[in-house]
């Protein structure tokens, strides 16, 4: 079963995720229209690119846009989210073992003590962004139970390792367990809305071209993120 | 009845069709009629293929449900933090359904988006800069109120509104007799005061060509002659188009997208014709926004610029200040605490922030800014036809609640608002709090500070 999953079944899986996200990549490109969307996207690459640049340069900083700063715990929490989910799978010792077994190389890796923290992190911040889907009424109107979905699979790799590597319950179940959760956590990000991975950049994008080509990025130092 | 003699999907391109229409009462037949049109339900969706793209669609489908944009709308505040005015519930809950079913949506269904689109939105534009993903709600609305207006469900003064752009190329009937008229007038008006005074119609290759928003020559003729007597000031080659005149754009309020073409067109032509070296707008904030931003997207000009180089009248006004054209008398600024009312339009929407505090920096010695300010600053809470709507006048007065106490904070009583939906709006505010404010336009205050030189004064007698 270990071999299966780690063998054919993650080959699959990494080809949905690259040739997923290279379609997604193409179809939204494609998709810019400078007369409906009224930007002039190829006609200012300049003002495109720094208006793009901008922002995606403040939101990658935690308080980095007043949106980050009026919501200070939000964007704590937030960030935290982000960063372990992204480095804690890339930098794990048990992840960059196998790489190194199937692929003869392996990136540098987190300590244990440091990577366990960070699992913890996620599955914290993620109950926190639970609770505050229930508890706030302005995000439980917007909340259905696709939302739930994502978050579940975003965070069960994690819930799932930490059981294994801690080696509660039994650890041969929770390996299999969590390689699969794994599967569908990359399967998930071009296939749901967990392709914010690639659409934060490009809708991030766009709406900076839109700013430094259109709104004012002509006659400012650039909209004020 | 698939469609109403008063409520129908036809544009209003007729005299005749206009008078039925403002024959009609505070639109009392219109919105009768409006409960029994039907939906095209296949040119909804037919219009949805067309249109909605790879932008709008990722908006709407990757948006987290993360609530971040709540407190960026004025009206969720206002409304004492209602979730059902959450951006994106609005958005999610009106457009997302048409999407959703693909169009096939009824004719309650379409009024209800009516009242969102119009009601619960002025398309400001500010939780756009509150989402992380930078979905614009505002943009998202100005689509949906396209698919309603292309359906027939538009509040009837914007009914009215794009066909008086349509017939008259202007938001309210004024002809091109009436316009050369008022400017003939008001010059005649003032040029015992100000001898040499003119104001220039038609006259080609000047430096610049002045536009202004209709309310001006219809209802405030002094503000065109303050126009023309700053830039007699400036010592400015100036003139103003006989047709092509009108900034303004009730057409994009209403999202009748090829009114807004026809509209922005006849400034174009006028560009054209006289072949300025640049166009200034009036102190108007979506008169500039149509058609210096928005625009030549509409007339299809690739390079999204109007044909010459256009300036909001605030950027003129900081030129001459800067430069000299204009002096002020020091002893008679802005000594009283004064606050600055950042529209939308020209600051959020086209990067005019730094031009505004210039000006202030010159006129007034006590300035204090809103909080927030600049880009980042409220709508005055009329804004995308919202104060000229009577069916939606109560959620006005109550979304003007944010921008009264933003004003309140600041301590100052007197406004500058160099937009003309701002100032409406505040003035309203007034009108409806009481808060014992005062509200200007640039060109008054101007004026009143501005050193004449002797040369420019009348003779003794």
């Amino acid at each position: 079963m270990y071999e299966f999953l780690t063998g054919p079944v993650l080959w699959l899986t990494f080809a949905v995720f690259f040739i997923g996200l290279a379609a997604r990549f193409v179809w939204y490109v494609r998709g810019l229209d400078w007369k409906l969307d009224r930007v002039a996207y190829r006609q200012w690459p300049k003002y495109g690119i720094r208006g793009a640049l901008r922002s995606i340069g403040f939101w990658l900083l935690p308080w980095g846009t007043r949106s980050w700063q009026v919501k200070p715990v939000f964007t704590l929490v937030f960030f935290a989210f982000h960063i372990g989910l992204l480095v804690t799978p890339i930098f794990l010792l048990g992840h960059n073992l196998l790489l190194d077994e199937r692929w003869g190389f392996a990136l540098p890796t987190l300590p244990a003590g440091v990577a366990s923290f960070f699992t913890v992190m996620v599955m914290v911040a993620g109950l926190f962004l639970v609770i505050r889907r229930i508890a706030l009424p302005e995000v439980r109107i917007l909340t259905t139970w696709y939302d739930y979905l994502v978050l579940i699979i975003a965070v069960a790799p994690f819930a799932t390792g930490y059981l294994a590597a801690n080696h509660i319950g039994d650890y041969g179940f929770w390996l299999n367990i969590h390689i699969v959760t794994g599967i569908i956590w990359i399967v998930a990000i071009p296939l749901t809305k967990l392709s914010h991975f690639l659409m934060f950049f490009l809708t991030r994008a766009q709406i900076g071209m839109d700013y430094g080509i259109k709104r004012g990025g002509m006659k400012s130092k650039g909209m004020a993120w | 009845m698939p469609e109403g003699t008063l409520c129908n999907k036809q544009h209003v391109n007729t005299e005749e069709q206009l008078q039925a229409l403002l024959a009609d009462k505070s639109g009392k037949t219109y919105y009768e009629e409006m409960k029994s049109l039907d939906v095209d339900q296949d040119k909804l969706a037919k219009t949805l293929a067309a249109t909605f793209k790879s932008r709008l669609k990722t908006w709407l489908s990757i948006c987290a449900h993360c609530g971040l944009c709540a407190d960026s709308c004025f009206l969720y505040l206002a409304n004492k933090r209602d979730p059902k005015q959450v951006p994106s519930y609005k958005i999610q809950s009106t457009l997302g359904e048409i999407v959703k079913r693909k169009g096939r949506v009824d004719t309650p269904f379409m009024i209800h988006c009516m009242d969102v689109a119009w009601s619960q939105c002025t398309c400001c534009n500010r939780c756009g800069m509150y989402c992380p993903f930078g979905i614009d709600m505002g943009v998202m609305f100005g689509y949906l109120r396209g698919l309603c207006y292309s359906q027939g469900f538009v509040p009837w003064e914007l009914k009215i509104g794009s066909g008086m752009h349509r017939i008259y190329r202007a938001q309210m009937d004024i002809t091109t007799e009436d316009w050369v008229d008022t400017c003939e007038w008001m010059a005649e008006e003032n040029e015992e005061e100000w001898p040499g005074l003119e104001i220039p119609i038609d006259k080609e290759n000047a430096d610049i060509m002045y536009t202004v928003n209709a309310r001006e020559p219809k209802h405030y003729p002094e503000d065109l002659a303050e126009a023309a007597i700053l830039f007699h000031l400036a010592g400015e080659n100036w003139t103003v188009p006989s047709e092509g005149w009108e900034e303004t754009s009730l057409a994009m309020f209403a999202g009748d997208w090829e009114a807004c073409r026809m509209q922005v067109e006849s400034v174009y032509d006028a560009m054209k014709r006289l072949n300025p070296k640049r166009m200034v707008v009036t102190e108007c904030g979506h008169a500039y926004r149509a058609t210096v931003i928005e625009g030549p997207y509409w007339a299809g000009l690739k390079n999204g610029q109007t044909p010459v180089p256009s300036l909001h009248y605030i950027e003129w006004l900081a030129e001459a200040l800067r430069t000299g054209k204009i002096k002020i008398d020091p002893a008679k600024k802005i000594k009283e605490p004064v606050t600055y009312q950042d529209s939308c339009n020209y600051i959020r929407n086209a990067g005019l922030a730094d031009t505004a505090r210039e000006i202030m920096s010159y006129i007034a010695e006590d300035f204090r800014e809103m909080q927030p300010c600049r880009e980042h600053n409220f709508c005055c809470g009329g804004g995308g036809g919202f104060n000229g709507l009577g069916r939606y006048r109560p959620e006005r007065n109550v979304g003007l609640k944010v921008k009264r106490d933003q004003i309140l904070a600041t301590g100052a009583k007197l406004v500058i608002s160099p937009c003309h939906n701002c100032w409406d709006a505040i003035r309203d505010l007034e009108e409806v709090y009481k808060i014992g404010i005062r509200w200007s336009f640039l060109k008054p205050i101007i004026i009143g500070m501005a050193i004449v030189p002797d040369h420019m004064k009348p003779a003794e007698e």
